[in-house]
């Protein structure tokens, strides 16, 4: 492969197919195709984009509510930087009174005086919040990979298994996350008891949570996968004698990774959707709560504000489905996905 | 026509079969609607003996091969390795599948040395590297190495396909219309090859094939499959040409012309023999078409 070929191929496979056109062009190849060709990638979705935001201002300002005029686009994006503002501040604030702290310590020790520990106890901000909400949402995220890779193998290597396993699957994956929350958060409650928890009960809820509701893509996709090996493969491991395990390690399971990965990539999408609602049911510090505190609130902010958190949910969505569409892509070895 | 019947007409003593199969028969499908495709199949192989298979598609030549590596358990009859029933498959009898069977997330190499690694774990991990890539070097594949299937051309996998069944180095080694899908030129660089690699390690091979033509230039005795259902094994035709054969010398030899002439001539009869709604389904001679370029996969359920 030439340089550019691999390079293009990069491109492909991180999905950043949009700047395979720049790419043709630098190289000077057929300038006025790529040209239209970028066009088309960059071009109408930017302007749908405008459009769009042109649309919502203008509707915007036509709705008065209980709170205030909904905010447009501008509002939003000024509330947003508010947010991010706040951050900030509060960071800042937090770092004065650690030194304070200190201060104050050295002090106590000057007079012998006894000095405990104090933790500071502002608020969590807008970005503390969208940083526990994907800590949690990886957390479900791993915990269902984890139960649902080895089942979804099970399932597909015994049908068997598969036929013990299907009743359970078909009850249990239709089932909300609201529905499973208190159940989650009973049975956390009893049975977490540690003395000094390194995770909040809330986070464990909302991450079991998650999990119970997103393993089932992967569990499904990964048991097609493996019952859909195919036969010739079988009969190469079959001539060459492998045993059992070498046959599933080197060959049901390397033709079954594009699967597992497309189910990976569909289970990590349903639990960012799941995990707000179970956020603001659980109350555990996080996107969900962020939107549920500021619904209590009812400031003439708060539309702005919720606003923003949907955007910045959305895009985090998107943003987490393009990471698993480049490792779907590094793994499938004959069709490329989109 | 002169048909001689099986291993007949030797002057010498016959040397214990090698492998032989005794009234195997394999029907697939439930069993009140089962289609039976080979019945009553006898065949006798000696050690070192180049035997090709000739028939028409869909006669039931995969099935053979899958029954001969023991892939498909027959119905009927009974297969033997050297006196020893054949219970399953095994890396004494290596197989070059008819659609290849690449692993399609492995390199060249690695697909070599995923049957290398298991039949020789004995030698250490240098000389399985070099006893890998020796066999991809025998298919002048070695500037592939590092390619995935997906990137090389169909004959280019058929040839990492023999150079895997080869690397093996079965005591018998089985392939399924391994050039089936080369175009005449490589086919015949392949075909020289296959020729030079069996008389140097003598291996037994059985050579699955629709031309009548790369049968007579590579094997020692030709053994037309009838067409189905219930096809079985025509009587077998030697092929009494010297070795190395060149296929520019062979084209003027009276002998290459009358073998030739006699196992196309036996299966047109056996076309015309079978059920005429057989012949409705446009089933010529395999060796008058071109090769079918991207075969059925054929799917083997034991
Ligand atoms: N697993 C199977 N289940 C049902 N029928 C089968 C199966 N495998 C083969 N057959 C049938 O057996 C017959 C012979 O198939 P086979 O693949 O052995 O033919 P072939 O001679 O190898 O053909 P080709 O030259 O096209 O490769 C066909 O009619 C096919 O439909
Ligand atoms: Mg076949």
């Amino acid at each position: 492969m030439s340089r550019k070929a691999r390079v293009i191929h990069g491109c492909e496979v991180a999905g950043l197919d949009v700047f395979v056109p720049v790419v043709r062009l630098l190289s000077g190849e057929e300038p006025s195709r790529q040209i239209a060709e970028f066009g088309r990638s960059v071009g109408i979705p930017l302007l749908a984009l405008g459009v769009f935001l042109l649309v919502w201002a203008g509707v915007a300002s036509q709705i008065e509510t209980s709170i205030g005029r909904v905010p447009g686009p501008a509002a939003v994006w000024e509330q947003g930087k508010a947010l991010v503002g706040d951050h900030y501040a509060e960071r800042t604030k937090e770092a004065q009174f650690y030194e304070r702290m200190e201060g104050l310590k050295e002090k106590y020790a000057e007079e012998g005086r006894p000095w405990k520990d104090r933790r500071y106890s502002g608020k969590p901000t807008f970005l503390d919040q969208v940083g526990t909400s994907l800590a949690t949402v990886f957390a479900g995220f791993v915990i269902a990979s984890v139960v649902a890779v080895p089942i979804g193998i099970l399932c597909g290597l015994s049908p068997t298994f598969y036929a013990a396993m299907n009743p359970l699957i078909q009850i249990f994956k239709p089932v909300s996350p609201l529905a499973w929350l208190p159940i989650v958060m009973i049975m956390v409650s009893a049975l977490y008891t540690a003395e000094n928890p390194f995770f909040e009960k809330s986070f464990i809820s909302s991450a079991v949570t998650v999990a119970l509701c997103s393993l089932w893509p992967t569990l499904i996709n990964t048991a097609v996968g493996v019952a859909s090996v195919e036969k010739d493969h079988l009969n190469v491991a079959r001539v060459l004698q492998l045993s059992r395990f070498s046959t599933v390690r080197k060959i049901v399971i390397p033709s079954a990774l594009p699967f597992i990965f497309t189910g990976l990539r569909l289970s990590l999408g349903v639990g960012w959707m799941v995990l707000i609602a179970a956020e603001m049911l659980a109350q555990n510090p996080g996107l969900g709560k962020f939107v549920w505190d500021m619904f209590q609130n009812g400031s003439s902010q708060t539309l702005a504000q919720i606003m923003v958190a949907v955007f910045t949910i959305g895009i985090i969505g998107s943003l987490l489905d393009r990471m698993m569409i480049t490792l779907q892509n590094a793994v499938s070895y004959d069709v490329r996905s989109s | 026509m002169s048909v001689l019947p099986e291993l007949g007409g030797s002057p010498r003593p016959t040397p214990p079969a090698f492998f032989e199969m005794n009234g195997v028969g394999k029907s697939f499908g439930p069993t009140e609607s089962a289609t039976e495709v080979l019945r009553g199949v006898n065949l006798e192989i000696r050690e070192g003996e180049f035997v090709a298979i000739v028939g028409f598609s869909g006669s039931g030549k995969s099935t053979l091969v899958a029954l001969m590596a023991g892939l498909l358990d027959p119905d009927q009859g009974s297969l033997r390795i050297l006196g020893e029933p054949v219970t399953g498959p095994g890396p004494d009898r290596g197989v070059v599948f008819q659609n290849y069977s690449l692993l399609p997330w492995l390199t060249v190499r690695e697909n070599v040395l995923l049957a290398v690694d298991q039949v020789f774990p004995k030698k250490s991990a240098v000389e399985r590297a070099d006893h890998a890539e020796h066999y991809i070097e025998m298919v002048n594949l070695t500037a592939a190495l590092e390619k995935r299937p997906d990137e090389l051309s169909g004959g280019m996998r058929q040839r990492v396909a023999v150079a895997r069944g080869l690397a093996i180095e079965p005591r018998i080694l089985l392939m399924d219309e391994p050039l089936g899908a080369l175009d005449a030129l490589t086919r015949g660089t392949l075909q020289v090859e296959i020729e030079r690699i069996w008389a140097r390690d003598k291996k037994t091979v059985v050579l699955v094939t629709n031309s009548v033509d790369e049968a007579v230039l590579l094997a020692d005795r030709i053994v037309p499959l009838k067409p189905g259902p219930r096809a079985s094994l025509g009587p077998s035709f030697p092929v009494d040409l010297p070795r190395p054969r060149d296929r520019k010398a062979l084209n003027g030899s009276v002998t290459f012309q009358r073998t030739r002439n006699e196992v196309t001539q036996y299966l047109i009869e056996m076309q015309s023999r079978s059920t005429p709604a057989m012949s409705a389904l446009g089933r010529s001679l395999p060796d008058l078409e071109p090769a079918d370029l991207r075969p059925p996969r054929a799917s083997f359920r034991s």
